[in-house]
Order: C-alpha cells, then sequence, then structure tokens
C-alpha cells in the first residue's frame, strides 16, 4: 500500500456505530454553530480538546531525534539526522529541524512531549492501528470511537464534539451518537455573481498597503480553504495540501473564541507513510503541522477561552527503527505524542524507547496510549475515564497544571 | 519625512478614528472645522437605554434576552449618534476595562458599567478609573467579592496595574499582594441597585506598602497613589494611541506632548493635530464592531429598526467575526490588527454586509461616495463593479474591500 489515505482508512477500520459513518454525521454549518454559541455558549471554564491526527504513520525516531545515539545512527545512516541538525530539547533528544516553533514552545515551557506512546501486541497495518488508535480497544474490535463513548456518557448532543473534516473520523462515533461534521466547506461562500466579485477581492495588488494585503489574502486564504475541504472535494484527501491543516485550526480557533459549545475537535494531516525518500516529505509535512500547531497556541493564549484549549497530536504508529533500502521506513511502533495548550505542564512524560533492546527491530512502548486519553478525559474534558476506557486505570502523572 | 495626506481623505481618517466613520457629506466640511464640531461640548446624544432589572441567577432565559437587547441598543446608539467621538470612547474605555458578561451575568451591571464609561469617556481619567476599582461588573468579573481581610484574591489588584494604569514592569509582586489587602471590603449584591458596598469588616485596614509608600490604603487611596505614578498617563495615551493611530509607538517627543493634555478630550485633540496622524503609513484594521457600525451609519441603517430575524443576524454575525459588545475574550481587551483578518471571519463579514446593504436605500449609488472611500485598487473597483447592476451587492462586496476593512 503507498497510500495511506482517509476515505480508505474509514472503510476498513470496522467502525459501524450510529449509522453516522454510512450515512454521514449531522452536518453544521457556519450559522448553525454561531447561533449555539449565541444561545449555549460553552462554560469559558470549560476545558476544549483539540485531537491532530498524522495520517500514514508518522516516523517518531526522526521526529523526537535521539540525534547521538549512536544505535539511531547505525541503525539509519543516511535517513539519520545529525546532533547539530536537530534542535536540542535536553536528554540527549531534539526536534526535527522542521520543527522551529515547538522548539521555540518548548523553550518557553509550554510543550509537553509524552514517548514511546504506543499499545501492547502492536499492529503493523495502517487500519487496524488506527482503529486501535481511534477505539482506544487494542484487544479487540469495537464499534465505538473513544470520543464517541465520551459523548455517549455526556449527554449525546451531537454538537460536543465537532470534525472539521469532510468526514467524520471513527473516534468520533459513539453508539448513540456520533459527533456533528464541520466540513471547511461548510463555510457556504456564496455563488454566482456575488461569489465570483468576492473571490476577486483576494487577488493581490502590488505595493499594497500591508494590513490590506493581509485582507485581500484572508479572502483568497478562505476560498483556497473551501476549495480543498469543500464539500465535493474527496479526491482531494489523498493528499496533503499545503496549509490544510492551518486551515482547520483556524477555523477551530474561531469556532472556540465563538464559545461555540463544542469540547473536542478532531483535524488531520496526512501523507506520513514514508516508505521511501522519507527525509524531505516528512520534514515538510512536520514543518506543515509546525506552523499550525505554533500559530494555533500562540493565538490561544491571548483569550481566556482559547486558554482553555489543549492540543493532542498522534499518529498511528512511528517506524522502524531501520531505515529500508529506499530510503525509508517501515510500519513500525510506539511514538511520540504532543501536548500543547496554556494548562499543559511543560516537559518529557513516559521514557524514551530503547534502541537496543528492540521487539523484533521495533521500539518497545513505554506509555500506554489510554493513559494519555483517561488523562486527557479527566483532566480536559472533566469526565470520569472509567466511563470511557472501561478495564483500563493508567494516567500520564502531571501531564497538567492543577 | 511624512508622506503628504489629502484634506479629505485626513477627514475621513478623523471619522473612521474618533468616531464610527463618516456620514453621507461629513467629508465635505474640513479638517479642523470637523476636529471642532466632532470634539464640541455637545451633551452626549443617542437613543436611550433599555430598562433592565437585576435578576435572579436561575433567570437564564430573561438574561439571554437583556443580553441581546444590551449589545442591540449599544450598536443602535454607535449607529445614531450625533456624538460619535463619545460612544467610540465609551467603546474605547470597554476595551481598556475589559469586562465580559460570560462571567458577570448581569446585563444590568453591564449597562450601568458601561453607563459609567459614557459619562466620564472624555474626563479626566482618574475619576473614571476610580469609578472601575469599586464598579459593581468589574468586582464581580475580577473576582472582587472573594477579596477579604485574611484571604486576599489579588485579581482586580494586578489588573490595575497592569493593563489598566500602569502597564506591566511597573509595580512588583509584592505591590500586587499589598494592593490586593487595600481593595478588601467591597462587595456586590446582585440585587443591590449599581453600587457595590463596603463592608467595613472584610476590610484590610492595617499598614501597607505599596509602590514604595507605607500607609493605611484602601480602594481610593490606593487609587490615588497609582494615578500619581508618572508611568500612568503615559501608558494610558499609548493606549489611546495604539486604537486610534497606529499600532507603532509613540516616540517620547510625542507622548510628552500628549500626556500633557489635562482630559481625555484635549487628548484626542493633541492625537488629532500630531503629524503621524496624517501619515498614510499609520493604517488601522478596523474592528469588527467599528466596520459594522461605520457601515451602518454610511447607509442609514438602524439595528433598533430591523425585524427580530435580522437583528439575530446581526449579532451571530458579529460573533462570527470574533467580537460582540460586552464579551471581550479577555481582561486583556479585544485583539487588534491582523487577528480580526481570520479566514473563517471573512464569511461573516460578507453575510453580514449582505444584511446591512439589504436594508439600504441604494438606488444608483456610488460604492464609493456611500462609503466614503475615493482610492480604490484596480481589483476592488473590478469586483464591485462586476455587480454593480444590483446595488446592494455592489455595496456589499466594496464595504468587504481592503480599502474599507482599513482605516487608511
Amino acid at each position: 500500500m503507498n497510500r495511506m489515505t482517509r476515505r480508505r482508512f474509514l472503510a476498513f477500520s470496522g467502525v459501524t456505530a450510529a449509522g453516522a459513518l454510512a450515512f454521514g454525521a449531522t452536518r453544521v454549518n457556519w450559522d448553525d454553530l454561531m447561533s449555539a454559541a449565541a444561545h449555549d455558549p460553552l462554560d469559558p471554564k470549560a476545558g476544549v480538546l483539540v485531537v491532530v491526527t498524522l495520517y500514514g504513520g508518522n516516523d517518531g525516531l526522526n521526529t523526537v531525534v535521539p540525534a547521538s545515539d549512536h544505535a539511531y545512527q547505525d541503525a539509519r545512516p543516511d535517513l539519520a539526522y545529525k546532533p547539530e541538525e536537530v534542535l536540542d530539547l535536553g536528554d540527549g533528544l531534539g526536534l526535527n529541524p522542521g520543527m522551529k516553533g515547538l522548539k521555540g514552545l518548548w523553550d518557553g515551557q509550554g510543550l509537553a512531549i509524552v514517548r514511546g506512546v504506543g499499545y501492547p501486541t502492536p499492529d503493523h497495518s495502517h487500519f487496524r492501528s488506527m482503529a486501535i488508535w481511534q477505539t482506544a480497544s487494542p484487544k479487540s474490535s469495537v464499534p465505538t470511537g473513544w470520543l464517541g463513548r465520551w459523548l455517549d456518557a455526556t449527554g449525546a448532543n451531537p454538537l460536543h464534539a465537532l470534525s472539521v473534516e469532510p468526514v467524520l473520523p471513527p473516534m468520533l462515533a459513539g453508539a448513540q451518537t456520533a459527533a456533528a461534521s464541520f466540513p471547511l466547506g461548510g463555510l457556504a461562500l456564496p455563488k454566482g455573481q456575488l461569489g465570483e466579485a468576492f473571490a476577486m477581492l483576494g487577488k493581490p495588488v502590488t505595493g499594497e498597503e500591508p494590513w490590506q494585503a493581509r485582507a485581500a489574502k484572508s479572502i483568497a486564504d478562505l476560498h483556497e480553504a473551501v476549495k480543498v475541504f469543500g464539500a465535493h472535494s474527496s479526491k482531494t484527501d489523498k493528499t496533503s495540501k499545503t496549509g490544510a491543516l492551518a486551515g482547520q485550526l483556524d477555523l477551530v480557533a474561531s469556532l472556540i473564541e465563538a464559545g461555540v459549545p463544542t469540547r473536542a475537535y478532531s483535524v488531520s494531516l496526512g501523507g506520513f507513510d514514508t516508505h521511501a525518500d522519507e527525509r524531505g516529505t516528512q520534514q515538510r509535512l512536520l514543518t506543515e503541522l509546525d506552523g499550525a500547531l505554533t500559530k494555533f497556541v500562540e493565538r490561544m493564549k491571548k483569550t481566556d477561552r482559547g486558554k482553555q484549549a489543549v492540543v493532542l497530536v498522534y499518529s498511528e504508529f512511528g517506524r522502524r527503527v531501520k531505515a529500508n533500502a529506499s530510503d525509508g521506513t517501515d510500519h513500525g511502533t510506539a511514538g511520540p505524542v504532543f501536548v500543547l495548550g496554556d494548562k499543559v505542564k511543560h516537559g518529557f512524560f513516559g521514557a524514551q524507547p530503547s534502541l537496543s533492546d528492540l521487539d523484533n527491530g521495533d521500539l518497545k512502548q513505554t506509555t500506554d496510549f489510554r493513559d494519555v486519553y483517561a488523562t486527557v478525559l479527566a483532566d480536559v474534558l472533566g469526565t470520569d475515564p472509567g466511563r470511557v476506557l472501561p478495564d483500563h486505570s493508567g494516567r500520564v502523572d502531571g501531564l497538567f497544571t492543577a | 519625512m511624512l508622506r503628504a495626506m489629502d484634506e479629505r481623505t485626513a477627514v475621513r481618517r478623523l471619522h473612521d478614528r474618533l468616531g464610527f466613520g463618516p456620514r453621507p457629506g461629513d467629508l465635505d466640511i474640513g479638517f479642523d472645522a470637523t476636529l471642532d464640531r466632532l470634539l464640541g461640548p455637545a451633551a452626549p446624544d443617542g437613543p436611550a437605554p433599555p430598562q433592565l432589572t437585576p435578576l435572579d441567577k436561575s433567570a437564564t432565559q430573561q438574561r439571554a434576552d437583556d443580553e441581546k437587547k444590551l449589545v442591540l441598543w449599544w450598536l443602535d446608539r454607535m449607529v445614531a449618534t450625533t456624538t460619535p467621538v463619545v460612544e467610540r470612547l465609551t467603546w474605547f474605555w470597554h476595551g481598556h476595562f475589559a469586562t465580559s458578561e460570560q462571567k458577570v451575568r448581569s446585563p444590568f451591571l453591564m449597562l450601568a458599567q458601561n453607563q459609567t464609561f459614557r459619562q466620564l469617556a472624555l474626563g479626566p481619567f482618574a475619576p473614571l478609573a476610580k469609578a472601575m476599582i469599586t464598579d459593581p461588573a468589574m468586582l464581580v468579573w475580577l473576582d472582587g467579592n472573594a477579596n477579604r481581610k485574611g484571604t486576599p484574591n489579588e485579581n482586580l489588584a494586578r489588573e490595575f496595574m497592569e493593563l489598566f494604569t500602569l502597564g506591566i514592569g511597573h509595580y512588583g509582586e509584592n505591590d500586587v499582594r499589598e494592593a490586593a489587602r487595600a481593595l478588601t471590603g467591597w462587595t456586590v449584591k446582585r440585587d443591590g441597585g449599581t453600587q457595590a458596598q463596603f463592608a467595613a469588616n472584610r476590610h484590610d485596614s492595617g499598614e501597607k506598602q505599596i509602590l514604595g509608600q507605607k500607609g493605611k490604603f484602601d480602594a481610593a487611596s490606593f487609587a490615588d497613589l497609582v494615578l500619581a505614578r508618572p508611568e500612568s498617563p503615559k501608558f494610558v495615551a499609548s493606549r489611546l494611541w495604539a486604537r486610534l493611530v497606529s499600532s507603532t509607538p509613540p516616540g517620547d517627543d510625542v507622548l510628552g506632548r500628549l500626556v500633557a493634555a489635562q482630559d481625555v478630550r484635549s487628548s484626542l485633540r493633541a492625537i488629532a493635530t500630531e503629524p503621524a496622524f496624517r501619515d498614510p503609513a499609520t493604517t488601522l484594521v478596523k474592528q469588527p464592531v467599528e466596520w459594522l457600525a461605520g457601515l451602518m451609519r454610511a447607509l442609514g441603517v438602524r439595528p433598533s429598526t430591523l425585524d427580530e430575524q435580522a437583528q439575530a443576524k446581526l449579532l451571530g454575525g458579529l460573533r462570527g467575526m470574533g467580537q460582540v459588545p460586552f464579551q471581550p475574550p479577555s481582561v486583556g481587551g479585544w485583539a487588534a490588527g491582523g487577528a480580526w483578518l481570520t479566514t473563517a471571519s471573512g464569511v461573516s463579514r460578507l453575510q453580514l454586509a449582505q444584511l446591512v446593504t439589504s436594508h439600504a436605500q441604494l438606488a444608483g449609488s456610488d460604492p464609493g461616495a456611500v462609503l466614503g472611500v475615493d482610492r480604490w485598487s484596480d481589483r476592488s473597483r473590478a469586483a464591485w463593479q462586476s455587480v454593480a447592476s444590483n446595488p446592494a451587492q455592489a455595496v456589499a462586496i466594496a464595504a468587504c474591500a481592503p480599502e474599507y476593512v482599513v482605516s487608511t
């Protein structure tokens, strides 16, 4: 399989609850959301979770890089970053050179990195592994996603979780309800002559005054976002369009600031399945991720509602420690999870997986992904994790400030 | 060397920055005459506020209705007033002493605070700042009720110095702790009228040391102490400058001239007569409320005359653009500049523009003349001309053009 697409994943995930995936979730548009914000605004003190899914299996070892570890250099000589190339985090680790914004957040004490996150008995299938992450059920297939069960457990209001993507990810499907879907296409732009006239305003004008130029650019960006994520643009979800994640997060930021009653958002970036020529591709994607996250976090710092937002970034697995013969890596296991936001306690959590004590060439997980979920359920969404993750008691201690 | 700005553009800037934009005919009057008229002694004028009463905490529907009434009334007043400077400065003080109904949950107290802003808008700063330190909505907003002898809450003390009067770096952590003690004792009863009550038994009457001074400070004497610091007038003048002139801070010479003014009315005159006020480079992105009120003024569309559905759309549009009056996002006040130019807000802006222009009398009007914009880029002119056969659409497009979204 050379392309992991959201659509293919959805078809194979095994999550069939609520009919949502078959028939489409509650589609909402901008006016619906603004009207909900007016009539039923979110408690300004309520935590808000923004989940960023990196589809395809992001190479964790080239994201949070043990560059000075000889075992790392030896395992992937052509793929490895040199110690002087990475952005130093301390503890023998450094960020991918594309992640300058996150390095700034780290230096400003605003980033948590949970290391070695995975689940027991790893599955190397994209579909199975992503289904495990999204359903939070490693041992058996279940028909509901973890945030879908959270919706069920907290009043079954579809507006409380929102997917800013054309298709609802399984993590947002519960047994009784599924999250609402608000594709950027829901930013209904007028059609016909008026729509064309509005689009014309986005054209750059040479030498234009800087604020005016920015105003024009925002109109151009809007049209680009609607085009990329438009309701009928399913063909575009194979490839990751530059700026796509930033557009999704920009929208989420506006919704949070407006007081929309949503407490969990899902956004995504695809293209991480780097079996060949990995370095350039991954660094480009991480640079996009970095820019979008940094912009979002900086914006969220500025408002009381924004300060309630916590971002969780994960991928279905990391990649094999040893490079393959195509300057890429094959499907692996545990990887780092980023947690960002005003309420996040800075630093490393969980142990860095050993590069010498491998499981058949793969990293051994040091942190169960459900520990991370349980912690955000309790500390961000204010819900007893037992209602969503039965039979799991682990937590990541101290991930959030009290 | 500053580039020259023509008289008409400078007059438009006066209306944009000291009011809510020009009305038809306003640009035919010269700069000095306009400034005299805007800063004249006329008593504040505009539609009277809604009659609100204190509400029980459980009256959520009534509160939501009152919130809506309050916002619509203020917007209506911004549009209708013949003394726009008073409304503009009321709006400025609302952003400066940013207090949100989302926590206060009392439209009655929010209105009372708003009336205080209006009443003291153009006078000296000290009476306004002193009114705010015991303003009921402010006390609810910054936890005044929780600030009592023995268990001080520092919220109001800190923000009063950091955001309202001095700016960061002009006080220390110990000053905050001691100032909080000075502010103890002021409480708000939700059914207690528009005044806060002083409960002597909750006040810490002991000696405090604040900003190097020792004394048995209370709210009033703490405010006096802070307001007498030389940093205070500079801080306030800088904030006015940032909102009315440019995000580039004024130089020391300019600041020196501004702080010589005895009250806000004279500060505004000083600001408007600075060369930088006529510098084409000192542009500002209009805040959504400023943009909308300006558009409605220009088109003569009063929020109060819209039907209920259109009024709901008006409020929804502002929410979509990220700015609902009485609900600033934090005690730091409203955002500025590029924060108002987000991708998503464009949709709401166009919807609002269409809503307003569809209620205006526009037969045969040139969008430039209607909006008071003399110079368009070829791009923007082509855009609104492409829908010229429908005047409401043409003006809506022109209102979304960068030339109108930015105060040039």
